[in-house]
């Protein structure tokens, strides 16, 4: 009987859960959900500004999909925005591994290790607005860094670091790198800091060096954290935009070659061109929303 | 020389430790080289930037400043925007985050493990793949020009609900809600007198991540934001970027910057262990 009463009691507060739910959904639905089914629903429709007037909406099926794809353009800045990311989450990575490893090792000892992780998880809050903008300044034709290089005898003539792709790109993918290596080497501190030490004691006594432990013990145990730091910095990759918008002016120059698929997205947006920013959008959705099912298979595994 | 036969076995512990402290060394100045030009070139007047670099900061700091307060770039309106929409962001969006991470936690209803697995899935949906559903639901809502559609979509944040619904799982014991019902403390009560106070450490870190990025944020504000009077930093600097300003005074660019991210250092340097104590605790155990 007692049971009963408390059973009744339970659900009389459990449905306080779904009250208490109400405000994420209402939100949820209505600034994602149904942007989302719109943003879907535009993908069909041949709908753009031409001067001072709107083609359209008329529907046309596939077809903003089918010009997004066969016009090369879509290739190009997919080809530039994995470049770019590749270039910065390469160094990233193993700058990140070498710095958790020296971090957890105790016999290393090292101090001032506060100090050491302040520093290098500071670029990561820096507004990435003021970062390029700042970029840019320090690397412009007359600029203190070409100032630098040619009081130092290295350069004789100003290097133009934005006219030139590559040295561009790898700005870019510098700065990406600055911002977001500290982030990674505390995720993987963590998870480093979180393996069983007795294996580290076990494989000191059977004689294994620091490189040996890294690699046979460490990197396979922090398989799960890796793929972890790995897709979800790819889905960041996807999205890069700030930073070369900004640096670049909008223009991806030089040739475009630091055209990013966001800012092609934003482009359109802002040429209220919304069948094509439609049809780039549901692409874009497709390829993160493929990521995000590992993440998520990797934190619900995770869950238990 | 003894290096040679010593790495067969590794390095020595010394060796070993000095190349640490260079590499370390070196990333700190990879880190700071940056933020350094930068504070001693908006110390320096207009005619001083054009003679080349001195590592040497100068003392016009206070003139760029006034000249950028009183040139066209409408920063204090900028700064007043930027810290509205933030300061309401984190707030919202942690309250919020915190009762739907309550809900999943202390109770049972069906369909639970749905709503949870929901939230998870979405989590790393990113916002700009929604955008031009967005703005048309703005212009449709005649709500361009307004903070709210910046300041009110935060209540759902997934990423900072599943850092509550983690820290609630080893903080929050149910225990101690049954005690508060049993003294009969109505749910919304217990939650606001109780439950709140116990994730202020969890909620605190949540609101300054939260508060950044929406200090940070560029995509989506300059997306809905038009008027100058209602532009934040971002967008100002983005202004500043596609004007012709190499012919601009450069000390005011370099105060612009400044400008835009001191706030947000002077914050981090004061509660920098906290900060990344928060980022190491969010991270996926292995």
């Amino acid at each position: 009987m007692n049971r009963s009463v408390n059973n009744k009691k339970a659900v009389r507060y459990n449905k306080w859960g779904l009250i208490f739910l109400i405000p994420f959904f209402v939100v949820y639905v209505i600034f994602q959900l149904i942007p989302l089914a719109t943003t879907i629903y535009n993908s069909f429709f041949e709908h753009y500004r031409s001067g001072l007037s709107f083609v359209g909406p008329n529907f046309v099926g596939f077809g903003n999909y089918a010009k997004l794809l066969s016009d090369g353009d879509l290739g190009i800045y997919f080809k530039n925005t994995m470049i770019m990311w590749i270039m910065g989450f390469v160094p990233q990575i193993i700058v990140s591994l070498i710095l958790g490893a020296w971090f957890s090792d105790p016999s290393l000892r090292l101090r001032f290790q506060q100090f050491f992780k302040t520093v290098i998880y500071l670029p990561n809050l820096i507004m990435a607005a003021a970062f390029a903008m700042l970029f840019f300044t320090l690397f412009s034709d007359g600029g203190p860094i070409n100032n630098i290089l040619m009081s130092l005898g290295w350069i004789s003539q100003p290097f133009k670091f934005m006219s030139n792709t590559w040295s561009a790109r790898t700005l870019v993918a510098f700065m990406n790198f600055l911002m977001w290596f500290g982030n990674t080497t505390i995720l993987l501190l963590a998870g480093m800091l979180g393996i069983d030490t007795s294996l580290f004691e076990a494989a000191e006594v059977d004689g294994a060096t620091a490189t040996q432990i890294f690699f046979k013990i460490t990197l396979p145990l922090l398989r799960p954290i890796l793929v972890y730091v790995m897709v979800t910095s790819l889905i960041g990759g996807l999205q890069m935009f700030d930073v070369p918008q900004i640096l670049t002016n909008g223009s991806g120059d030089p040739m475009r070659s630091t055209m990013t698929l966001i800012m092609f997205l934003n482009k359109h947006l802002f040429n209220r061109n919304y069948g094509m920013a439609g049809a780039l959008s549901v692409l874009m959705f497709i390829i993160t929303g493929v990521l995000s099912i590992i993440v998520f298979k990797f934190t619900a595994s995770n869950e238990k | 020389m003894n290096n040679q036969n010593e790495k067969e076995k590794g390095l020595g512990i010394g060796v070993r430790r000095a190349i640490a402290y260079i590499v370390l060394i070196f990333i700190v100045f990879l880190c700071l080289f940056w933020f350094y030009v930068l504070i001693v070139n908006a110390t320096r007047s207009k005619g001083e930037l054009t003679r080349g670099f001195t590592p040497i900061p100068s003392t016009h700091f206070f003139d760029n400043m006034s000249n950028l307060f009183h040139g066209t770039i409408p920063v204090l309106t900028g700064l007043r925007n930027s810290v509205i929409i933030a300061a309401f962001t984190a707030i919202l969006s942690t309250y919020f985050s915190t009762m739907t991470a309550y809900a999943i936690h202390a109770y049972d209803f069906r369909g639970k493990k749905f709503v949870f697995t929901f939230i998870l899935m979405i989590m790393m949906i990113p916002t700009q793949v929604t955008a031009l559903g967005f703005i048309k639901l703005v212009q449709g809502m005649k709500l361009e020009d307004n903070f709210v559609p910046l300041i009110v979509p935060a209540i759902a944040a997934p990423v900072t609900f599943y850092y509550l619904k983690q820290y609630m799982e080893s903080n929050l014991p149910l225990s101690l809600i049954e005690a508060a019902r049993i003294d009969g403390s109505g749910e919304f009560h217990t939650f606001n007198s109780i439950v709140l106070p116990l994730m202020k450490p969890a909620i605190a870190v949540q609101m300054i991540f939260t508060f950044v990025s929406s200090w940070n944020n560029y995509f989506t504000p300059a997306l809905i934001l038009h008027k100058d009077s209602v532009k934040t930093l971002p967008i100002l600097l983005a202004t500043l970027r596609s004007a012709d300003f190499l012919k601009f005074d450069m000390g005011q660019v370099y105060a612009m910057i400044v400008f835009s991210i001191l706030p947000v250092v002077v914050v981090y340097l004061i509660l920098s262990r906290f900060i990344v104590g928060g980022v190491a605790a969010g991270g996926v155990k292995g």
